[in-house]
């Protein structure tokens, strides 16, 4: 019935999308630094791509198993993982070594820890817990927090200079990324992302709650423990790639609800990326031209995000 | 036909299904009846794979249901709990066409909607079909449900309570499309209900459950008899034969006299 209105909206969003994202690119281009400046733009636009396709997705899956639409993955517990890991490069070998100068190793670093922790966690909990959802997230709260604490307490340790360039890492940022490392991301994100699509009608049904998805035929611990598995990856790789950018996804899959009013991931999931992708190119315009770098963009996101938020909860307490 | 061979189910110390073994014919109306407690629901969930025994087995047609495949089992049995909470964006007509997903994977095609409009005329549930769920009463939305579950088109379907929230009329409906479904299309329906009369009216078969275990199980007239019945619940019950219905009453015969002056008091005050 509103098929017809949410394919035009699909497409409205992929047109300003474009749009969006050919005005970043040729905004201003300077003829003299062509070769230098237009990849360099052409790579953020990528992985501004990848970052929105792996945030959005693993969102929309995250709030359809949790049926709640305030959770992101963060409360997996990733994000905290991903600042501990960075905390003790520095905080064991220091700021010149390696494993935090050079891109790549800190990828590789980076991604493995955050995968191992999750299959750890996901893997061996979720059998533990007796495949309750809601009782794993909980232990994921509480290893988030205990990462945390141990991060903060070894930032309180090490010297303000490396405390300085450690905190580069606190904030996501799309500048000055890596260009095999956004290709590898890129190459996971999309094998992630071919899996979920391929498969999306079953989302649909886990989104009725699990006894109507097990009576529809679908196997529900084992598609619920595979797609906590996608979401890890997801959010392992973007993480690693930009930093904790979390926020983000509970912004754009809400709006995309809000605009599409629908249960439909075909929808939701291509919805809340475009929104996504967009968020992410307004708030890097803005950063690199309006506020010269001196603001991170995900600052501005979450400044944005939270009085979204603010005015989502007031107009719903005044239903 | 459903042979459960042991079945048992225990939370912490207590044995909430203990070693319930029974018989469900196939082409009939198999009502579970029984007190709170008694673990009917939980009974129900384990023979539909809902929830996993700690001992015992179910036999679907003499083969163990865990080791079919869940999608095709799909076809074979439909279940609808009693509690149906949903806070999705989803239309009547949407939420029915969850029904054919274990045929058409989220792809309908033309038979799937003509067994779609038969489901939603079979509920009368029209004039709503556009309409979302959460703009629905509790009673129409359970009519949806079980709307859904008949366009699943499975041989047996599993009801908890599928009376809740409904009133008499559409109790009494729901109940005739039942008994409908059993006698045009043959299928086999098991339900769990409180509403003894009901039970007796419309069953072929019940099964009487008591603390976690089978008290009775046979043909209605065989159950619903006044000792049986009174020790299952603990309570005085006349049965009278009403046009030929065997109709439980179990209301106090005296009233309560201090509830008068309970209310005399209320009033004077």
């Amino acid at each position: 019935m509103h098929n017809g209105k949410n394919n035009r909206l699909l497409l409205i969003l992929t047109i300003a999308t474009l749009a969006i994202a050919g005005f970043y690119i040729l905004y201003q281009l300077n003829f003299d630094i062509l070769f230098y400046q237009l990849p360099s733009r052409v790579n953020r636009v990528v992985t501004m791509l990848i970052v929105g396709i792996a945030i959005a997705v693993s969102t929309v899956i995250f709030q359809t198993i949790t049926k709640n639409r305030i959770l992101t993955p963060s409360i997996m517990g990733l994000d905290s993982v991903y600042l501990f890991i960075q905390t003790i490069i520095v905080f064991i070998v220091g700021t010149s070594s390696p494993l935090l100068t050079n891109d790549f190793v800190n990828y590789l670093v980076s991604m493995l820890g955050l995968v191992v922790f999750t299959v750890l966690v996901f893997k061996y909990l979720f059998r533990l817990t007796g495949n309750h959802v809601f009782l794993l997230l909980l232990i994921g709260i509480i290893l988030g927090t205990f990462f945390n604490s141990l991060s903060t307490f070894m930032q309180m340790l090490i010297n303000p200079d490396d405390f300085l360039i450690l905190q580069n890492s606190m904030f996501a940022s799309f500048n000055a990324i890596n260009d095999s490392l956004i290709w590898i991301t890129g190459a996971i994100v999309l094998l992630m992302l071919i899996i979920v699509l391929r498969d999306f009608h079953s989302l649909d049904v886990i989104a009725l709650g699990r006894d109507h998805a097990i009576n529809l035929g679908i196997n529900y611990d084992r598609k619920v423990s595979q797609l906590l598995l996608i979401i890890a990856v997801l959010v392992s790789v973007s993480t690693a790639l930009v930093g904790p950018i979390m926020f983000l996804g509970l912004l754009v899959v809400n709006l995309a609800h809000e605009m599409f009013k629908t249960f439909k991931h075909r929808y939701l999931l291509l919805g809340s990326t475009l929104i996504a992708v967009i968020t992410l190119l307004l708030g890097q315009m803005l950063t690199q031209y309006v506020f010269n770098q001196a603001v991170e963009i995900s600052v501005i996101i979450n400044l944005v995000g939270g009085v979204y938020f603010i005015i989502l909860m007031l107009k719903e307490s005044r239903r | 036909m459903i042979d459960l061979k042991g079945i048992s189910k225990i939370y912490g110390q207590k044995k909430v299904v203990n070693d319930v073994s029974v018989s469900i014919a196939k082409g009939k109306v198999t009502s579970f009846i029984g007190p709170n407690g008694a673990g009917k629901s939980t009974l129900l969930s384990m023979i539909t794979r809902l929830l996993d025994q700690d001992s015992g087995e179910v036999l679907l047609e003499g083969k163990n249901i865990l080791q079919a495949p869940s999608d095709a089992l799909a076809k074979k049995i439909a279940i609808l709990k009693q509690s149906n909470h949903m806070d999705l964006k989803i239309t009547v007509r949407e939420l029915i066409s969850f029904g054919r997903f274990p045929y058409s994977k989220g792809r309908l095609n033309e038979r799937d909607h003509e067994i779609i409009d038969e489901a939603i005329s079979y509920m009368e549930l029209e004039e709503f079909e556009d309409r979302y769920i959460d703009e629905l009463s509790g009673g129409q939305r359970q009519r949806v449900y079980i709307a859904m579950t008949i366009a699943q088109d499975t041989e047996y379907i599993f009801l908890d309570e599928p009376l809740n929230n409904l009133d008499m009329k559409h109790s009494v409906q729901i109940m005739q499309i039942l008994r409908r479904l059993v006698r045009e299309r043959n299928k086999t329906i098991i339900i769990v209900i409180h509403d003894i009369n009901f039970a007796s009216c419309y069953s072929d078969n019940i099964v009487a459950m008591k603390d976690g275990k089978v008290a009775i199980s046979g043909k209605k007239d065989d159950v619903i008899k006044k000792e049986i019945l009174e020790d299952i619940y603990e309570m005085d019950i006349n049965i009278e034969c009403i046009y030929g219905q065997q109709i439980c009453v179990y209301f106090d015969e005296h009233e309560d006299a201090s509830v008068d002056d309970f209310i005399e008091d209320q009033v004077r005050a």
